[in-house]
């Protein structure tokens, strides 16, 4: 395994990993100073590119099988905070990238819909305060560093789905509830990390990793352990922990859901990933049982229930939001199943689903727009009267599913792989099943959209709120076909992760 | 007997830590009022502090500061600081949390009128029949 470590000289390319953190975070005071609503989306709109170039060339450097790492300040760890970039994070920021720079563009038009022109340059620094948190959380290899870096997204998140009062009053409780369990969550997640700086005094990834597996079977850290599932379960939205979830993607502003509903739970599951490979000793029989117990009938029950009530939701946004969960069930089980393939099912699904639910997400939000109203009866008959948006949510409807040809079956195809290489054949007919369930959900709208006349006739929305709808809608196809950016890079960060 | 309360009396931070951790997550759970939802928020995050804080401290060591170079320092007992300072992080996150809760609660007061949970769910009930009913969305305005 070729992993060299580049440390010390000036070339830019070392201080990537924080500047990639480091950019939405300086950018976002300097918003509140200007106090302008054009600037600022300019300025944000700037910084997310800055953000995907760098995350880019982030891709390129650790494509190969290397590590980065940059030491803060340049103390040494274990002292001193280290970032360490290596494929599996990397293709998550650049996910997270592009989608808040492709939000970003959505943003300008469709946001004097959603929030007061007043609130705007507010809303634009929360939402880089946002992204910093979760790229921090994605690029740290300080196990309290992640904690702080996910509050930073997590309260964050909390302002920008509250900011959905504009429109509805019921995102103020549903802000305030994901406000309650999201802080629960984290300090969960703190009461872990203070087991695992009890028994091994480290807070460094690898070098608690080297001192967790010399400790051998420890009850302090097994509790640790436990804490941290518990706290990223909250997070991430793990089956009996969602209720937060579909109340926050329903009464967010469409730019919010967009924005959480691709990256906020990849991240927590990411970090989830991160503590079970990087940190603790994966091939423990604790975790082991406690994956196969716990997790794994989760991720099923989730897969399968989510995508039931699903289909009778008449809110759109609620009916996504439970096919977030029934998706966010695919790749706890790909986790769950503690093999290669599993894993990198997961890592692909993670981004692929990243751009199916963000393309249906915004071009609901297009809808939204023209029909002020989310529920699937003010569709009828916008397939003739929008055909583009109306395209865009068919090809995302068409990945979600997992249809040969678009970015979500090459995800299911894998996960499919990695439950039968394991011999779960139950599971990979529930696999199926849910697949199934979410043909029902999507072809109601589908049907509504093209085979039911108007009473009303729209336009169709401009070409800025098109642009980016349609991007993420080729991004679907594109992923459908050319795998090399996912397929391959997971491969690289399962690798890295089962060393 | 005595091995038993030597075992409770030895780890008295951490059942501190316990009864008070359990306490505040018991009053966010039970209590409908959004403000004791916060209360008990806060306190199950100093919970934590106390924790941390507890896991820190040596038993009959000083502050942790480098005291005369000539000296031997190396028999001196010090606490961890470590942990207090990671905690030091959290206080203010904790700070910011409940800020932000508060300032939604104010919110949530000027919206309903109210900051009872049940009540807050009744009236949602009433909206969504209405809107149901009108199909027109979502806008209280």
């Amino acid at each position: 395994m070729a992993s060299e470590i580049k440390q010390g000289t000036l070339e830019l390319v070392n201080h990537l990993p924080i500047l990639q953190v480091i950019t939405p975070m300086l950018i976002a005071p300097i918003l509140v100073v200007l106090n302008n609503k054009t600037l600022s989306w300019l300025l944000s709109f700037v910084g997310t590119l800055a953000c995907l170039f760098i995350s880019i060339l982030l891709v390129q450097a650790v494509s190969d099988g290397s590590v980065l790492t940059y030491y803060l300040g340049g103390w040494i760890p274990p002292i001193g905070i280290e970032y360490r970039i290596d494929a599996a994070n990397a293709i998550l920021l650049f996910l997270i990238s592009i989608i808040s720079a492709i939000v970003l563009i959505f943003s300008y038009s469709s946001l004097y819909a959603e929030i007061p022109e007043e609130k705007h340059t507010l809303f634009y620094s929360c939402f880089l305060l946002c992204l910093t948190g979760l790229l921090g959380v994605v690029a740290t290899a300080d196990i309290f560093n992640v904690f702080v870096f996910l509050e930073i997204s997590s309260l964050s998140t909390y302002v920008l789905v509250a900011q959905g009062a504009f429109l509805d009053r019921r995102a103020l409780s549903a802000s305030f509830n994901y406000l309650i369990m999201g802080t629960i969550g984290a300090t969960f997640f703190v009461i872990g990390i203070g087991y695992i700086y009890m028994a091994t005094g480290s807070l460094n990834m690898i070098d608690i990793a080297e001192r967790v597996s010399q400790l051998g079977d420890n009850r302090t850290i097994q509790a640790g352990f436990a804490f941290i599932v518990v706290g990223m379960g909250l997070k991430l939205a793990m089956v009996p922990l969602h209720v937060w979830l579909p109340n926050a993607y329903t009464f967010a502003p469409t730019v919010v859901t967009c924005f959480l509903a691709a990256t906020a739970t990849k991240v927590a599951l990411y970090v989830l990933i991160r503590f079970v490979f990087s940190v603790f000793n994966y091939e423990d029989n604790f975790v082991n049982e406690l994956f196969f117990l716990l997790l794994m009938p989760l991720a099923v029950i989730a897969m399968i229930a989510a995508s039931v009530i699903a289909i009778f939701k008449q809110n759109l946004k609620k009916l996504l939001a439970y096919s977030s969960l029934a998706q966010i069930g695919y790749m706890l089980l790909g986790l769950s199943l503690m093999s290669q393939k599993g894993l990198a099912s997961s890592l692909v699904h993670m981004v692929n689903h990243g751009f199916t639910k963000a393309a249906l997400f915004m071009s609901l939000g297009a809808f939204m727009l023209n029909t002020k109203n989310v529920y699937i009866k003010s569709l009828r008959g916008l397939g003739k009267s929008m055909p583009f948006t109306s395209g865009a949510f068919v090809i995302g409807g068409l990945s979600l599913i997992g249809v040969p040809g678009t970015a979500g079956f090459i995800s299911k195809w894998l996960l499919l792989e990695a439950a039968l290489e394991t011999g779960y054949w139950l599971v990979a007919v529930l696999i199926i099943a849910s697949s199934l369930f979410a043909v029902i959900y999507i072809w109601k709208i589908i049907e509504v959209l093209y085979f039911s006349d108007s009473s009303e006739s729209y336009s169709e929305v401009g070409a800025l709120i098109l642009m980016p709808i349609w991007i993420l809608a080729l991004f679907c196809i594109f992923l459908g076909i050319n795998t090399s950016l996912t397929v391959d890079v997971a491969n690289m960060a399962t690798e890295i992760l089962f060393k | 007997m005595d091995s038993n309360f030597s075992f409770i009396y030895g780890h008295l931070p951490y059942w501190l830590f316990i009864i008070l951790m359990l306490s505040g997550l018991f009053i966010v759970v039970s209590r409908g009022n959004l403000i004791k939802k916060i209360v008990g928020l806060n306190i199950f995050q100093t919970s934590v502090f106390m924790f941390y804080i507890s896991i820190g401290k040596m038993k009959g060591g000083t502050a942790p500061i480098l005291l005369d170079k000539s000296a031997d320092d190396s028999a001196v007992i010090y606490s961890n600081p470590l942990p207090h300072v990671l905690i030091l992080t959290a206080i203010v996150v904790g700070i910011a949390t409940t800020a932000l809760g508060l300032a939604l609660i104010i919110k949530i007061r000027e919206e309903y009128d109210t900051v009872e949970e049940d009540d807050i769910q009744k009236m949602d009930q009433k909206d969504l029949k209405k809107y149901n009913r009108n199909n027109v969305l979502e806008t209280n305005s």
